[in-house]
Formats: C-alpha cells, sequence, structure tokens
C-alpha cells in the first residue's frame, strides 16, 4: 500500500523527515503496508456511514437552511511518540500557566503593562478586554480551564503554535469519537500498539468543574450551558454533556435569584453550582455585556462576581488568545515563568516594532502579512501569491498603520499519508491537543488533527473539504527509538524553514489559503 | 435523588407523542389501502384527511382527495405538519436535544429512519408500493419502541416518555374511532352488512386489534363490539382505558417515587377521564352519541397534556427551591 508513497520533501507524520526517520511508527506502517485498498476502502465507508448515522455532525449553514454534516474522516492514523508528546504536554502546560498569569495580571495590577513587555493599548483596547473583570478572583487564579493550542509541524519537524484558543475552543468530541470509531473500524490496526487512551476527557472535565464550584457547593451541580441545537458545534455540547453526565442547558433553563442560578427542574428550580459554558462573552448576561443578546441569562454575572457560580472559561479570556497577543506569549513565557517556551510559535513579526516593520517591508514577497485588529482572516496579505499591487497597497497599510500588523513567514505544514480516491497520498496536517485547568492543568494525550483532504491545499477547515483523523500518542516509542537516546525528531530546535514557499501560516489554520501542488512543490 | 430537567421532560414527552403519532398513521394509511373497499372496489381516501381534521391545509394544495395526493401528503410532505416525514422530523429535533439523556441506540435509530424517509424518492410513493413502505414505517416505530423500552434509563425521563406515549395513543385510537364514525354508523340500514364488517375489521387492523377481538368476540362483528373493545378493554394495549389507567399510575409514580409535587391537576384530570370510562356502556354511549363521547374524550386528553406541562415543563415560573 506504502511502496510507492512519497511526501513530495515535506516532513512526514508516518515516515519522518530526511535523515529523520519516525522510527516510533515501524509497527504501524508495516501493519499499513499490508492492508488491501480496497478494503480499506471499505472500512473507511463504513466509518463515515456510521459517523453519520450517529449524528457526529457539525451544521452548515447555506442559504437559510442548515444541513447536517460529518467531519470527513481518514481512517490512517496520526502518531506522536511518547518522546514528543511529554514535549508537547509540557509546552502546552506552560502556554497555558503563562496566559492564565497574564489573565491575572491584566485584570489586577497589570504589572506586565506597567513594565512595557505588552503593550497596554493592544489589552486595555483590545474588544475582548472586560474591565467588569478588574478586581474580581477566581479559583486558583485559572481563567482558561479549557484551552486548545493549534500546532503545526514545519519542514524541519519542530511543532509551533500557530494560534492559541483560550475561549470556547471546539473539537474535543472528535477526537474521542475518531478513537471509538477507529477502534470499531481498525481493530487489527490497534491491537498491541500501546495507544494512550482519550476516553477520559468527560471525567477529567468533570472533575475541574468540581475543583472550582464555590466552596459551600458540597456536592457541586455542574451543567453545559449551550446556545443551542442551531449552534455549529451543538455536537460536541451534547458530547461533552452527556460524557460528564451533566444537564445540558440553554439560557431559557436558568433562572437566577438573589444572586444565585438556578435550573428549572420538574421538580422547581435547583441551584447550579459551576457551568461549562459554550455561549460567548457578549452573550452571556444581557445585563451586563450585550443587552440584545437572548441567549443568555440575566443577571448571571452577578452571581458569578460573588462566587455563587464558577463559570469555565472565566470571563474576559477573549483578549488572551488575540492574534496580536499571541505574538507576545513567548515574552509572557520568560516574563512571568522565567522560561523559554517549549513550542516555539511560528515566528511572527510585530509591525510595531520598528526592527519587525523593516523587516516586513523588506521581505513583503516572502511573508503573510496579518491585520490583528480584524476578525475573521480579513485583510491577511499572502507574499508569495499576492500581485504586485496587492504588495504596494500591503506596504502603504503597513506604514500607515504598523501597529495593527503581524508578519510571519509561510509555514511548510508537515503531511500525513491519507486515503483518497487513487490510493495513499500526502496530505497536510495540523493538530489541536486539548488541556483542562483547575488547579493543575491535564492536557488530552493526542488532540484534533485536521487534515487538509483536497490536494495540495493547507486548508485543514472543515467547511472547505477538510477532514480529520485519528491523532495516536504512543505509551511507549519501543526499542528501536530507545537506543537513539533522544533522536533528532525530539530535538528542539526551532529552525527557520529556508524554503518558505510551500504554504502559508496565517495565524488561523481555519482560513488557510489554497496553495496549489505546483506551487508547493 | 437526581433531579430532570424541565425540558428534557418536555422533549422526551413529545419524542414519544411523536413517534406514537408518526407509527399510527403508518397503520391507518396501511390498512386503507389493503383492506377498506366500497362494493365497487374503489375507495375515498377522504376519511384520512378528516381524520386528522386537514380538510382545510389539504385542499388547500390538492383539488381532490385521490390516493397519490393523500399519501404523499401524509408521508413526504414536509409542509404538512400531520405527516409521518414530520412527526419524524419532530421526534428527530427532541431526540437531538435529548442525547445527553437517550441512549445512543435510540437516537441512531430515529436519525438513520428520517435519513431514510428524506431520501425516499417520491417515485418511490405508488400505491402498489404503499404496503411495503408503510411496513418499513411501522417497523421503524416499532423499533424504536422496542430500542426505548431495552435500553432507555429507568429515571423520571423514562416515566415522562410513557406518559407521552400512552397519552398520545389514546387520542389516536379515539380519533380512528370518530373517523369510521363518520362514515358507517349513522347508516343504520348498512349496520351487519359485508361492506359494513369489512370496514370495521379494517379499523381492528389498524390498530392490530383485530385477533384480539375475534378471541374476545369469536362469533359476529358489530359496530358496538368493535368500538366498546377499542374504549373499554382493560387487556387490549391500544384501548383507551389501558392508556389512561398506565397514565394515572405513571403520574402517581412520579410523585410518590421523585417526589414531584406539582402533578395534582394532571392526576385530577385523569381521575375525570377515568370515571367516565369506568361508568359507561357502549350502549349508552352510543345511544348518546359516540361522536360526542370521543369528543370529550380527545379534550380531557388535552386537558391531562396541558396540566402535565404545567406542573412539569417549566412552563409556569416555580419559586425557588
Amino acid at each position: 500500500m506504502l511502496a510507492s508513497y512519497d511526501a513530495n520533501g515535506f516532513y512526514d507524520e508516518l515516515f519522518g523527515g530526511p535523515g529523520n526517520p519516525a522510527l516510533h511508527t515501524d509497527p504501524i506502517r508495516s501493519r499499513l503496508g499490508d492492508l488491501d485498498f480496497s478494503d480499506l476502502k471499505r472500512r473507511a465507508r463504513d466509518a463515515e456511514r456510521e459517523l453519520y448515522n450517529l449524528g457526529i455532525t457539525f451544521l452548515v449553514y447555506s442559504e437559510a437552511r442548515a444541513v447536517d454534516r460529518i467531519l470527513p474522516f481518514d481512517v490512517i492514523p496520526r502518531i506522536i511518540s511518547a518522546a514528543e508528546w511529554a514535549r508537547l504536554e509540557a509546552g502546552v502546560q506552560q502556554r497555558v500557566k503563562a496566559l492564565n498569569l497574564f489573565l491575572h495580571d491584566i485584570y489586577h495590577d497589570q504589572k506586565i503593562l506597567k513594565d512595557g513587555i505588552v503593550p497596554a493599548d493592544l489589552v486595555l483596547g483590545n474588544h475582548n478586554f472586560r474591565p467588569q473583570m478588574i478586581g474580581l478572583d477566581v479559583p486558583f487564579g485559572t481563567y482558561i480551564h479549557i484551552m486548545g493550542v493549534d500546532l503545526v509541524r514545519d519542514d524541519a519537524g519542530t511543532f509551533r503554535v500557530l494560534e492559541d484558543n483560550g475561549r470556547v475552543p471546539s473539537g474535543v468530541s472528535y477526537v474521542v469519537e475518531n478513537r471509538h470509531m477507529m477502534m470499531r473500524a481498525f481493530p487489527d490496526l490497534m491491537s498491541d500498539i500501546g495507544i494512550r487512551p482519550v476516553d477520559n476527557y468527560g471525567v477529567k472535565l468533570l472533575e475541574a468543574m468540581c475543583e472550582i464550584a464555590p466552596a459551600d457547593a458540597t456536592d457541586p451541580h455542574v451543567a453545559l450551558l449551550s446556545p443551542g441545537p442551531y449552534n455549529s458545534a451543538y455536537f460536541e455540547h451534547i458530547f461533552l454533556a452527556r460524557e460528564m453526565g451533566v444537564p445540558l442547558v440553554e439560557g431559557r433553563d436558568l433562572v437566577v435569584q438573589n444572586d444565585r442560578v438556578y435550573m428549572r427542574t420538574t421538580n422547581g428550580l435547583e441551584r447550579v453550582d459551576a457551568l461549562y459554558r459554550r455561549v460567548g462573552d457578549d452573550f452571556l448576561d444581557p445585563l451586563a455585556f450585550n443587552p440584545d443578546s437572548c441567549l443568555g441569562v440575566p443577571g448571571i454575572f452577578e452571581a458569578y462576581r460573588k462566587g455563587n457560580v464558577a463559570l469555565a472559561n472565566a470571563i474576559g479570556t477573549g483578549v488572551a488568545d488575540d492574534k496580536a497577543v499571541y505574538a507576545y506569549v513567548p515574552r509572557m513565557i520568560r516574563y512571568y515563568l522565567g522560561e523559554e517556551a517549549i513550542i516555539p510559535n511560528v515566528e511572527t513579526h510585530i509591525c510595531r516594532e520598528p526592527e519587525a516593520l523593516k523587516y516586513t517591508l523588506d521581505n513583503l514577497d516572502r511573508l503573510v502579512v496579518k491585520p490583528v485588529g480584524e476578525a475573521g482572516g480579513y485583510g491577511i496579505t499572502i507574499g508569495p501569491m499576492a500581485s504586485k499591487a496587492e504588495l504596494e497597497d500591503c506596504r502603504a497599510k503597513l506604514l500607515a498603520d504598523p501597529a495593527n500588523y503581524i508578519s510571519q513567514p509561510m509555514v511548510a505544514l508537515s503531511v500525513c499519508p491519507t486515503l483518497v480516491d487513487g490510493g495513499i497520498e500526502p496530505r497536510h496536517v495540523d493538530l489541536r491537543p486539548f488541556a483542562i485547568t483547575a488547579r493543575d492543568t491535564w492536557v488530552l494525550p493526542g488532540g484534533l488533527s485536521r487534515v487538509a483532504l483536497k490536494k495540495g491545499t493547507l486548508i485543514v477547515n472543515s467547511s472547505q473539504g477538510g477532514g480529520s483523523k485519528d491523532t495516536w500518542v504512543l505509551e511507549s516509542d519501543g526499542p528501536a527509538v530507545a537506543a537513539l537516546d533522544d533522536g533528532p525528531a525530539t530535538v528542539p530546535t526551532p529552525v527557520r524553514a529556508q524554503n518558505q514557499t510551500q504554504g502559508p501560516g496565517t495565524g488561523q489554520a481555519m482560513a488557510q489559503p489554497q496553495v496549489t501542488g505546483e506551487t508547493a512543490a | 435523588m437526581t433531579s430532570l430537567l424541565a425540558r428534557y421532560a418536555e422533549c422526551i414527552f413529545w419524542m414519544a407523542r411523536y413517534m406514537e403519532r408518526a407509527e399510527n398513521l403508518a397503520r391507518i394509511l396501511d390498512v386503507h389501502e389493503t383492506f377498506a373497499r366500497d362494493s365497487h372496489g374503489a375507495k375515498s381516501w377522504l376519511p384520512i384527511v378528516q381524520l386528522n381534521a386537514d380538510q382545510d391545509r389539504f385542499f388547500a394544495r390538492h383539488s381532490s382527495a385521490g390516493a397519490d395526493n393523500v399519501i404523499h401528503f401524509y408521508v413526504l410532505d414536509q409542509e404538512n405538519p400531520t405527516s409521518i416525514i414530520s412527526a419524524v422530523r419532530m421526534a428527530r429535533e427532541n431526540a437531538r436535544q435529548l442525547r445527553p439523556l437517550i441512549s445512543t441506540e435510540m437516537w441512531t435509530q430515529i436519525n438513520v429512519f428520517y435519513n431514510t424517509l428524506l431520501e425516499l424518492p417520491p417515485t418511490e410513493l405508488t400505491r402498489p408500493n404503499l404496503p411495503r413502505l408503510c411496513r418499513m414505517m411501522k417497523e421503524a416505530c416499532q423499533t424504536h419502541t422496542g430500542i426505548t423500552e431495552g435500553t432507555f434509563f429507568r429515571d423520571q425521563g423514562w416515566y415522562f416518555y410513557q406518559l407521552g406515549k400512552y397519552l398520545e395513543r389514546a387520542d389516536q385510537t379515539t380519533r380512528l374511532l370518530d373517523m369510521k364514525y363518520h362514515s358507517l354508523l349513522p347508516r343504520t340500514a348498512d349496520i351487519g352488512s359485508p361492506i359494513d364488517i369489512s370496514q370495521w375489521s379494517a379499523l381492528l387492523r389498524s390498530a392490530s386489534a383485530y385477533h384480539a377481538f375475534r378471541r374476545v368476540y369469536p362469533r359476529g362483528m358489530t359496530p358496538a363490539a368493535v368500538a366498546g373493545f377499542l374504549l373499554f378493554n382493560d387487556a387490549f394495549p391500544r384501548s383507551v382505558v389501558v392508556c389512561t389507567n398506565q397514565i394515572d399510575q405513571l403520574l402517581s409514580r412520579l410523585t410518590s417515587k421523585y417526589r414531584l409535587r406539582r402533578g395534582n391537576l394532571a392526576m385530577e384530570r385523569v381521575d375525570e377521564i377515568q370515571a367516565a370510562l369506568e361508568t359507561h356502556t357502549i350502549e349508552r354511549v352510543i345511544a348518546h352519541g359516540l361522536h360526542e363521547y370521543l369528543d370529550w374524550l380527545q379534550l380531557r386528553l388535552s386537558d391531562v397534556s396541558l396540566e402535565i406541562g404545567r406542573a412539569f415543563f417549566g412552563m409556569e415560573q416555580p419559586a425557588a427551591a
């Protein structure tokens, strides 16, 4: 099956890179090689059918009609060695810790702003900054209880952070469901491999929710707050509520009386102590935030402020996963923890800084330039793909308002063998690990691997033909790898990619522009 | 003791009702096609439209109640809220919200059933295909009932599921009787004639009551006996009295086992129905007007539904517990 496979020079998740073979995938490579193509196809079809029948879907809106779609599922797993994972886990924990310290700081003494590490206007003028949170203490100083970190692996095999998701990161349901799917469809591929389990996510989440619940709640009542069935991630809300064994509530199910939150049950009102909310800040409480919102619960912010209900994530975390703030996270880690970032960022130039601006202007045709104040990927210029006029336009905007821009090199995303119509071909992947934090941070061993199913594209976004893969974290790396004693695949070398024409790292994998196969080669 | 979200109670109640409704409609369409023909072998499909009180909606879209029109209207017409596909869609929408509560099998089966209906080409809806189609739909509904019976956790939610199912079933049985009452009973001359018997036996078959009825009444079949059986037989699972007794027990259990204090008004309404069922004979009912009696029953059942909603589904703002 894999005899004619060629990764086209990209770092390959199954084979590794040139001079940098992925020895830990040995047993799986040989098993995959033995599989028959038509058998593989049949099993893949069955698996997708099952996903559809189980309703493991997300909603896509088109012309006022909501359509249920499954996230296409690729049956060839992406494998992460135990050693690599140990580093990623430590890196995610470090990042969560720094971001929580940052959030506590900016809602209290604002030392990092006073010390000039992060520009004050970037934080205080950010539309995700919530002045209502100033001076408010949250349990364990944890603001980001659930965090999803978007990682990419570059052509040197180095994992880099592309984006932080510190508000309502989604996708963890696919991690767990994909695993269930694989266990049903490919028991032969998985047996005796030693894959770390992912299905205790709900238990861990509930533990964290109980930890942050008000102290007077001896047997905390937890619920998941969802915007409702028309939210695109509704399946995930269902999944998480079920995994935690708690009710999935909507705003209309809750009521606040005397600054306490209650839910309507068949027997009247019952107190709620902790809410995992999948509703954005703006929509949470019309009294405190957006008055037009009817999704939320009037008065819930006051109950929260008084410590009568715990919310995860805390209010006002959006400022920490902002594109502009992202660029400062390595400095935050240094500032608060006195450490270097274990997982480096994608190299980022902050154009408000003169040197970075000069570098960006000098290398416009090789960089991706992103406005930080814009939402939804609007206004991005991809240097290598831009026309002369577009580059000049970008230059003018940069000069007019440098503080509004960052720039990054195009990242040659790693690939993973993927089942397509004609056989097995390389497709680009990213990775979103999930971390749960209350007193401590726990990282789910695995994560959502999104895959760009269309040949040559870097778009892993589900609405644009992206799919997902099961992500296997190995319990141990086997004798071949151990003998290498921390082999090259695990060395943290943030090497700057030399040939950066393969694809953009636009800071958000959800909206990466298409790069054709020819351009990438 | 774990509590139940009011909205979940409402969703599961309605999920059960919609699935029961879909099954009944499939039964009626099936039997209507297979058995009920007049002396010329032809038949009118109008009674089905009348049964659902859909005359206005139906004739706004179709000029005549022919087989094709009626079948399409009641199987696949998504814009008709009383069609089978609409009922299954509503059941699925409720099931979707209930997924933290119900078993994966329950959800999957409804989801697959709905998708099967969605993918059904309209060309499948021919009269020769109808029996096969109805069997598929009936079996899907019964599979749902079986999966629920076998997998649904027996907590409060289960009681609300059962409440919905029995309320809908009682209601459907009264409607079924009412449909035949309109077309048959007033014509006293026809009573006992061969046509009449085929009509009434079709009615029994649509309620899966034919063989049970035969066991109780091995000889003869009178409209009074059929109507009496469907209303008052305490062993037939779709009779109004059996359904009402179930509702009564379910409400009592919710009060005693789960200490739900609000169900009193609903229970009082059920008591009224039970009293009316116990004190009447079918002869007296017919003498006073079967249609009026059925109408009264339907209104009382609807009251019960309303009171259950008021008591348990968070329609009223209760005081803090």
